[in-house]
């Protein structure tokens, strides 16, 4: 067991993740990033769409503000999202000068599309693989620059010592050694928790480990019943069909080839923010009017060029994972999990109630999203407040003295935990079984619609599923590349946040952005005009209360 | 439907560390992907199992493995199009990469050749205030190498590197074309001159398996094509690779067919004796099985049609925009 030391430690790989590490070692600190996977395998080259930004002449980061504080359903911190809008533009050019191959217009400049909840087209873009794009250019950046990374190697527990944060101890997954990784401050950015539910658009990696590990080191969560539910992922495999598509003029139809969204949001139609979509669709389907639990995406009318050229994934997921051609089909479609608001609750300086511990990404809560995102506002996300992270984290490495950990009892202390995993007996139930059950659980009762008995329901579930992972046994026994051990790991985490979402789900109670309660149907400013909190203890988490921050926009009736 | 698997497994830690192959047999829905399966025996049946992926959406680039012999993403690959009724399907880990565990290959060599060809935006002074302004149609003449996700499928299956574990290799060369063909990139001649180098563009032998058996349509060995074309154009041409294109065409040219003695002799450059007495020791083979080619060059009648063919490909070569991206 070794003992490394940088001054600043960043786990995940993903587009926060490399974007805080340049940030942080172009103001000189030492620097080093912590993966489980290769960065480009990071879940933010799923993302689709494309990113947003105020740079054309004729538009404003305020109007993008305005756009995001109504998405919000007004959760969303707006000072907060003064920062997101604001600096998006020059992030926006500055990933374009490190090599981003955008989409042009005629005269040569950024050319945008139109995305959901906006009232202009802001939306920057590669074709239909904005996100890949953006994590393949960041990865250059991170070779040319040299930036160490740990790849491969997976966080089992944080280091908080003297109440401050002091680094992580992680498995090498090639050899099954546990070590010490000390560093004066820690940037949690490790994506989202989409594994919580069953079928999602996220990808298998998606457990959130960060999310789990900062709370259960006493990290404050915020918002963790705001989940997001993508209006369009296919049927089984939740699949994302981007909301591009929308964007370049893909209608919704329901099963009698109606546009319904003309009875839900007759002004934005299919662009209306998420969460109205998701709603529109997941109504048409419980009244009847789907086919096979699903209504339909119809692109025909796009024509091939504009499919070869903007959404030309998109037709080969269409072809390879259900079997359809979007461009002589409509493709069926449902809400599926896609995102989750909530996460680490932190300052816009990605800065958490530890010190020296900051959280980015999907993983943080600043929040700038309340109670729905708007598409293609995530990747923006990622890059501003990655960015600032890496910065203050530079800033306080330089002011302030931090004697770190030399010694590896924390690596004796998981390599103990690890060993009484493996030493469980193989039991009939498998840590796949509760995994399934969980996510069935979670998709079933604290889905679209929401109500109370459902979701406390769903809360037993949970509290039984985690009883039963005391006990499921891990299969693998070796050292090198042992996935079962990690599965394990990872499923501890998915239950705790599986836990916070439906405590925040049950305190809720009213309706705001992509939380719907049935039997809270509307928006209740006067008594819920706040965010929800959680905070680890042995019996649950435990809930607060956190102030939203209003600066221009003051609360209004949301209509798309 | 019942999905009979035969997976490569190798554990580095058990004693008799030969790999071997398993064989799994599951019940799996008719739209299962290879993938699918995978996961299914790892979940339910064999824990042990090791196999990276995670989006299973083919846009990581995860889970690139050999399934039936050909370098493929097992998230893409239906198992109905592989077998019917229950036949065998062989999977094993990609190749031309060592071996760690099962079905995961150590990819450091693939990312120290990523690396090798300095796959980074160079420019000379500073940015422009906003964007560059560049026109669509030069970043759509990108597209298909963005589309690399870095599997490593095109590494797996490359023939070159079966033999040759030095050649850069598909990916890391179309990775190189995607700078090259950027017009913002002011790096332009000092990346060709590195990339013509030994083990470089010009040891593509044109097998067109990485074109193949690429999942994304990335098309490497037209992108090293690519590569080449502007290597010449832009004069780089002191190398075996551009005097063998160069000669072919002049030796067509001059003879309506190819001379196959003279091509090696300028290949290796006419004034390389070194080089040439390299093929001294395939002579009296050569003329063992009747293959010496002709030492005075037959021209063929009607050489001069041929000769029309060329002019009229040089008069409109900038019509065509070939090889010229700037």
């Amino acid at each position: 067991m070794a003992v490394f030391q940088h001054d600043v430690l960043i786990i995940g790989a993903g587009l926060a993740g490399m974007r805080a590490g340049l940030a942080a070692q172009a103001e000189g600190v030492d620097v080093a990033i912590i993966s489980k996977v290769h960065p480009v395998r990071s879940h933010s080259n799923a993302a689709q769409g494309g990113i947003n930004a105020a740079v054309d002449v004729d538009d404003t980061w305020e109007d993008h503000a305005y756009d995001t504080v109504k998405g919000s359903d007004y959760l969303g911190d707006q000072d907060a999202i003064e920062v997101l809008c604001s600096e998006a533009g020059g992030e926006v050019i500055t990933m374009e000068h490190m090599g981003v191959i955008f989409h042009r217009d005629e005269t040569g400049h950024l050319g945008s599309r139109a995305f959901g909840g906006q009232q202009r087209a802001r939306t920057y873009f590669v074709g239909d693989i904005t996100g890949q794009a953006l994590l393949h250019v960041m990865y250059e950046q991170l070779i040319k620059h040299g930036l160490r990374i740990y790849e491969e190697w997976f966080v089992l527990d944080l280091i908080v010592e003297d109440g401050m944060s002091k680094g992580a101890v992680a498995m090498d997954i090639r050899t099954g050694q546990v070590h010490v990784i000390a560093a004066k401050t820690v940037i949690v950015a490790t994506g989202g928790a989409g594994r919580v539910y069953e079928p999602s658009t996220n990808a298998l990696i998606c457990t959130g480990d960060g999310i789990a590990q900062a709370y259960r080191a006493g990290a404050l969560c915020m918002d963790m019943e705001m989940v997001q539910f993508h209006p369009t992922t296919l049927k089984g495999s939740g699949v994302l069909i981007t909301e591009g598509a929308r964007g370049e003029g893909a209608y919704l139809l329901n099963g009698a080839g109606e546009r319904f969204m003309e009875k839900y949001a007759p002004n934005m139609m299919e662009l209306a923010s998420r969460d109205v979509v998701s709603r529109a669709e997941q109504t048409e389907i419980n009244e009847g009017r789907g086919v096979d639990g699903c209504v339909f995406l119809d692109m025909r009318h796009l024509g091939m060029d504009v499919i070869r050229e903007r959404l030309w994934q998109i037709r080969e997921i269409g072809i390879d994972f259900a079997g359809v051609d979007i461009v002589t089909d409509p493709i069926p479609i449902l809400p599926g999990m896609h995102y989750i608001m909530g996460g680490i609750k932190t300052d816009v300086w990605g800065r958490t109630n530890i010190p020296g511990l900051y959280a980015a990404g999907e993983t943080a809560c600043v929040s700038v999203h309340g109670a729905n995102r708007l598409g293609a506002n995530s990747l923006l996300d990622t890059i501003v407040f990655g960015k600032r992270s890496g910065m203050d984290a530079a800033v306080r490495v330089r002011t302030e003295n931090i004697t770190l950990p030399s010694d590896d009892r924390y690596a004796q202390a998981a390599e103990k935990k690890l060993a009484a995993i493996l030493a469980k007996p193989m039991t009939e139930d498998r840590i796949a079984h509760v995994r399934m059950e969980m996510g069935r659980t979670m998709n079933t009762k604290v889905q679209v619609f929401r109500q109370e008995d459902e979701i406390k329901s769903a809360l037993d579930d949970i509290k039984a599923l985690k009883k039963r992972y005391e006990t499921v046994g891990v299969e693998s026994k070796g050292k090198v590349f042992n996935t079962d051990l990690l599965f394990n790991v990872e499923l501890g985490y998915m239950l705790d946040v599986a836990e916070m979402v439906c405590v925040s789900a049950i305190e809720r109670k009213e309706s705001r952005g992509a939380h719907t309660r049935l039997d809270f149907p509307t928006r209740d400013d006067a008594n819920w005009l706040h965010h929800i909190t959680c905070s680890y203890s042995a019996s649950g988490p435990q809930l607060g209360k956190a102030p939203v921050t209003i600066t221009q926009w003051e609360p209004e009736e949301r209509k798309y | 439907m019942q999905v009979n698997l035969k997976v490569r497994r190798y554990d580095p830690e058990t004693p008799e560390t030969e790999p071997s192959y398993r064989n799994y047999s599951v019940e799996m829905p008719e739209n299962a992907t290879v993938l699918d399966t995978l996961i299914e025996v790892r979940e339910y049946h064999d824990g042990t199992l090791s196999l990276r992926c995670s989006c299973r959406s083919a846009i990581c680039g995860s889970c690139a493995m050999r399934i039936n012999g050909k370098a493929r993403l097992a998230c893409k690959t239906q198992v109905g199009s592989l077998v019917k009724d229950g036949g065998e399907i062989v999977v094993e880990p990609a190749g031309n990469l060592p071996v760690i565990k099962d079905l995961v290959v150590d990819m450091a060599p693939f990312w120290s050749k990523v690396r090798a060809v300095d796959p980074w935006l160079k420019t000379d002074g500073p940015p422009p205030e906003r964007e560059y302004v560049v026109p669509n149609e030069s970043m759509a003449a990108l597209g298909e190498v963005m589309n690399c996700i870095m599997c490593g499928a095109c590494v797996s299956d490359c023939t070159v590197l079966e033999v040759d574990q030095s050649f850069l290799g598909p990916a890391a060369l179309a990775k190189a074309f995607r700078f090259v063909g950027d017009p913002r990139d002011d790096a332009q001649n000092g990346r060709l001159r590195a990339y013509s180098q030994p083990s470089g563009m010009w040891d593509c032998t044109r097998c067109n398996y990485c074109v193949e058996v690429c999942p994304k349509d990335v098309k490497p060995m037209e992108q090293i094509m690519k590569l080449r074309s502007e290597a010449v154009h832009a004069g780089i041409k002191n190398n075996n690779g551009s005097r063998h294109t160069l000669s072919f065409v002049d030796l067509v040219d001059t003879n309506g067919r190819l001379d196959e003695f003279r091509l090696p002799v300028f290949t290796e450059g006419k004034f390389n004796l070194i080089g040439q007495l390299s093929y001294l020791p395939s002579a009296p083979r050569m003329l063992r099985a009747g293959k010496m080619p002709p030492i005075f060059p037959h021209k063929i009648p009607g050489v001069k049609h041929v000769k029309r063919i060329f002019k009229y490909f040089e008069q409109n070569r900038t019509k065509a925009g070939e090889g010229s991206l700037h």
